[in-house]
């Protein structure tokens, strides 16, 4: 197969090292920023440390989090028209790497969900609005346990289709 | 000005205990029946009232059943710094908002056409169009209906107190040692129930008037489609040269106060502490979310044009190289 230019860039793992290093970052800001938004930062002292002041104002890290959500769907995009494009030929995706894709995505969907919620003249009712709510914070908790089990396991997103 | 006043005395102590002992249920405004899914507001004209308390009472009373009833003694709470917020041996008091009083009546010393007056306004939850309360609560505890009213379902609630941290007035109170965290991690995490003016809401349901507003002697509250409300307070603001509060307040608020003098004036003139709200102006606290909720909209196609240019790019290196 001729290879392009892009097929050349996309396809050697350790081009991906900065894709991998751009979510993890993301993913910890949301992560710390999500949390942010249960009263515990400033019970707990975390906002004592100094220069972590800022993490018990709900606003502030309700802000941040929504500038990693906009950064965290960007990525998506960039990632999945990517692979579709050229990085499928050369990778596929494993089963582990479709679990990962499958929580991620109820992740972003009940974020958006809850960014809905918030915008004026959105009412949901109260049981869904409970259900979105604790599905974001579970959905994303479930990613952490199974993100952390693959990690230890070695189980990659994808692998290099044998010819 | 002497009038005014024995006309206050003499109210506070006859009509108010008359107001209060009101036991007959007066009915919605028929345009507040037929717009169900309309925001309802209330239209607080501070011309009339006359801090009876008629409406503090009423308020006491009919939603007493909802009050707390704390379990003692209260959970060791961790860390040691966690404060215990209890008003349950201090439920007579009705000079500013706790979990046991939902609205009070709020005084000001100030100078109406060169002479001195007190001004007396019953204070309590703004309902806003967009509230902060229920838009960050974490668990869905704080809600806002159909109809305009924010609620804070005492069930679920943690009693985090997120809801007060993020409203402009400060306005929910705790009361430890009631509610589900004592079911989950009573010394860990939640610190009891948030509790605050639901503007009767099931009495809002049935076709009723919100007790404060029925019970009020002097007509000084008014509930209507906000709409309505806001037509009407922009008249009286015309007729009386008056002014307005509740219209941009935190992007909308769904109570309207109509004073006689700048709210500015008023809010130099009223105590504000803890319980006591200001009457400052106040941006839209959830503006942000709206700002970005539309930049979210855009960032899966800012993704996707990123990979495509990157391949275009590629795909011109591609021809200058010949391949």
């Amino acid at each position: 197969m001729k290879r392009s230019s892009f097929d050349e860039a996309a396809s050697p793992s350790s081009r991906l090292r900065p894709l991998r290093i751009l979510y993890i970052l993301t993913l910890i800001i949301l992560a710390f920023t999500g949390f942010g938004q249960m009263p515990i930062f400033k019970r707990y002292g975390i906002s004592s440390i100094p220069g972590m002041s800022w993490s018990a104002d709900y606003y502030s890290t309700h802000y941040i989090h929504y500038l990693g959500a906009i950064f965290l769907i960007a990525l998506m995009a960039y990632a999945a028209t990517e692979f579709l494009a050229s990085r499928r030929k050369h990778f596929t995706l494993t089963k582990a790497g479709a679990v990962q894709i499958g929580i991620l995505s109820a992740v972003v969907a009940t974020g958006v969900f809850r960014v809905l919620k918030n915008l004026p003249d959105v009412v949901f009712s109260p049981g869904f609005t409970m259900f979105i709510d604790i599905s974001h914070l579970g959905f994303m908790m479930l990613y952490f346990i199974v993100a952390l089990y693959l990690l230890i396991t070695g189980r990659k997103w994808i692998r290099p289709v044998l010819k | 000005m002497e009038k005014g006043i024995s006309r206050r005395s003499f109210l506070k102590s006859g009509l108010a205990a008359a107001g209060a002992a009101a036991a007959s249920t007066v009915a919605l405004p028929a345009s507040v029946k037929a717009a169900k899914k309309t925001e309802l507001a209330t239209l607080i004209d501070i011309r009339k009232c006359i801090g009876c308390e008629a409406c503090v009472e009423a308020c006491r009373e009919v939603n007493a059943k909802k009050y707390p009833t704390p379990s003692k003694p209260y959970p060791k709470m961790y860390p040691s710094g966690v404060k215990v917020s209890d008003w349950s041996d201090k439920k007579d008091v009705t000079d500013r908002l706790t979990p046991y009083n939902w609205v009070f009546i709020q005084h000001a010393q100030v100078v109406i056409k060169g002479k001195k007056e007190e001004l007396t306004f019953p204070r309590r939850c703004m309902h806003c169009q967009n509230p902060p309360c229920a838009d960050l609560c974490p668990w869905g505890a704080a809600r806002k209906l159909d109809n305009g009213i924010s609620v804070i379902d005492p069930d679920i609630c943690l009693g985090g107190s997120k809801c007060k941290d993020v409203c402009p007035w400060k306005i929910p109170q705790r009361q430890t040692g009631v509610g589900l965290y004592l079911n989950i991690l009573p010394s860990l995490a939640g610190n009891g129930v948030m509790y605050k003016c639901d503007r009767c809401y099931e009495r809002v349901a049935k076709g009723e008037l919100p007790a404060c507003i029925e019970v009020c002697p002097e007509k000084v509250q008014k509930i209507g489609p906000r709409d309505e409300i806001l037509k009407e307070a922009e008249e009286i603001a015309r007729e009386i040269g008056g002014y307005i509060y509740g219209v941009e307040e935190n992007g909308g608020t769904n109570t309207i106060y109509v004073s006689p003098v700048p709210f500015e004036e008023l809010n130099k003139a009223i105590e504000k502490e803890d319980g006591k709200p200001h009457f400052r102006k106040v941006e839209d606290s959830m503006a942000h979310a709206d700002n970005l909720a539309k930049a979210m909209i855009i960032a899966p196609f800012a993704g996707l044009a990123a990979a495509a240019l990157k391949m275009v790019s590629f795909a011109g290196k591609d021809r200058e190289n010949g391949k």
